[in-house]
């Protein structure tokens, strides 16, 4: 699984790694997560604002941080997809 | 923090005690007037205005749904409307300053393009919820006032101009809109929203009312009993969060309310504490004679109004310090028009967002809007500096 968090580095962007993060080791799954911090690479993702989550190249959520909850039910949608 | 930036801040510390010359009365003058303005600060502005305004910046973060004011920003948005919703939007959207430069950068790719775009990356700093309130409550109302005012009116007309000058030529490729993200959360009915806003908002305004002349009756009643007020209005307010709020929403207001002070309140600080120690509280002086202050800034000439315009331009202001940095030079002699004009540069544009500008909009099209913004400064500078003598 790909997971991408879009931001350019504010404590909000941090705190929804952190959260993302959390919601893996809690359904104990292993994933890819990598940071895009650079303005072209966020923009390439057409989000209405930071921070975004996407997750296999699915954007799932922008401009808010989402509960680890609504995280946690994300990955199981895309748990067995083959990542783009 | 990697092991060469842990040695390289203890390289400076190093050769900050060895060199600095802490025996000089000047030097130990500057080093009080920072610590003095800081306690002004701690004293006077962080629990009655500061706190109660990060509250309702994290509340915006939290309960205004950003994609909701975005759609009026899509390529296919009517422009009268792109142009309005651009210009007072910051208050909304831009409570951290790194939400300006993306949504920027998405406006202009994806969205209505130059002229709305340009007018959003102007006015979203200056008008930021927190910024207008500390402004009002250190600089003055009337600067305060002033500043709203000039940014979202500029901002028009700099995305005007930009849309104008650039028409004809290509944008590259076609701007595609954003995606949609479905949002599950519940919303809330919208006159519900807007009250608790009001309420936050009153009771701010109620809590910082200024004492005034015993003959404004009005004015010095409310003075009298604000705390009464304010009182009774947070009363309403703990009644709203009870029967209208889910406990985890509460608790993703508090977590963002905190993650803005945590990102601020140390910026902050340290603008203070440099402000103080170079210009000194006002009615004081700091390390740099308020004398070299008023000869470049003081008054209301051309040259004067131009440099705070240019100087404020360059210049990189974390999140509110322009606030206490700007108090400094006005207590030094800086007049009330060059404060405006450093004002309406300054957070619009700094060395670093002139670079992700350029990299976004390419390098004339960069120059050009650093050019209106600080030719429009300095012209807003002359006009206040006029009226407000």
């Amino acid at each position: 699984m790909e997971i991408r968090v879009l931001g350019p580095g504010c404590a909000r962007c941090h705190e929804v790694e952190k959260r993302t993060l959390n919601a893996l080791a809690q359904l104990d799954v292993a994933a890819d997560v990598r940071k895009v911090t650079d303005f072209k690479g966020i923009m390439t993702y057409g989000i209405p604002g930071t921070p975004g989550l996407v997750i296999n190249g699915k954007v799932k959520c922008a401009a808010r941080i989402p509960s680890v909850e609504e995280i946690k039910r994300w990955i199981g949608e895309e748990i067995g997809k083959p990542s783009d | 923090m990697s092991e060469k930036k842990i040695f390289v801040v203890l390289l400076a510390a190093f050769l900050a005690a060895y060199f600095v010359p802490f025996a000089d009365p000047a030097v130990q003058n500057a080093i009080a007037e920072a610590l003095l303005l800081l306690q002004d600060y701690a004293r006077q502005h962080v629990i009655l205005c500061l706190i109660p305004a990060f509250f309702i910046a994290g509340a915006i973060s939290v309960f205004v749904s950003q994609a909701s004011v975005i759609k009026y920003f899509g390529p296919q948005a009517r422009k009268l409307l792109a142009y309005s919703v651009a210009s007072v939007s910051g208050s909304i959207l831009a409570v951290c300053s790194c939400t300006v430069l993306p949504l920027f950068a998405g406006i202009y790719t994806r969205g209505a393009g130059i002229g709305p775009a340009t007018a959003f990356l102007y006015s979203g700093p200056a008008i930021n919820v927190l910024a207008i309130i500390l402004t009002a409550k250190v600089l003055g109302i009337r600067l305060g006032v002033a500043r709203a005012v000039g940014a979202v009116a500029f901002s028009v007309i700099i995305g005007l101009l930009m849309h104008l000058i650039f028409r004809r030529a290509p944008q590259g490729a076609a701007a595609q809109g954003f995606v949609a993200v479905p949002d599950a959360r519940g919303e809330r009915p919208l006159a519900k929203t807007a009250a608790y806003f009001g309420v936050m908002v009153a009771i701010l305004v109620a809590i910082n009312w200024g004492k005034s002349d015993p003959s404004l009756a009005l004015w010095y009643f409310i003075y009298r009993v604000k705390w009464l007020i304010g009182g009774v209005l947070a009363l309403v307010l703990a009644w709203m969060l009870v029967r209208w709020f889910r406990k985890d929403e509460l608790r993703d207001w508090t977590l963002s309310t905190w993650i803005f002070a945590k990102q601020i309140f140390p910026l902050l600080f340290a603008g203070v504490l440099i402000s103080g120690f170079l210009l000194g509280r006002p009615g004081h002086e700091g390390i740099i004679p308020g004398r070299w202050v008023e000869r470049l800034v003081g008054g209301n000439s051309l040259g004067a109004n131009l440099f705070a315009s240019v100087a404020g331009a360059l210049m990189y202001f974390a999140t509110l310090t322009e606030v206490p940095i700007l108090q400094g030079l006005l207590g030094s002699g800086m007049g009330q028009g060059p404060a405006l004009a450093l004002l309406l540069a300054g957070p619009a544009l700094s060395l670093p967002s002139m670079l992700v500008i350029r990299q976004v909009m390419g390098t004339g099209r960069a120059l050009t809007y650093i050019a209106l913004v600080v030719v429009m400064s300095t012209i807003a500078g002359m006009i206040f500096g006029r009226i407000a003598a």
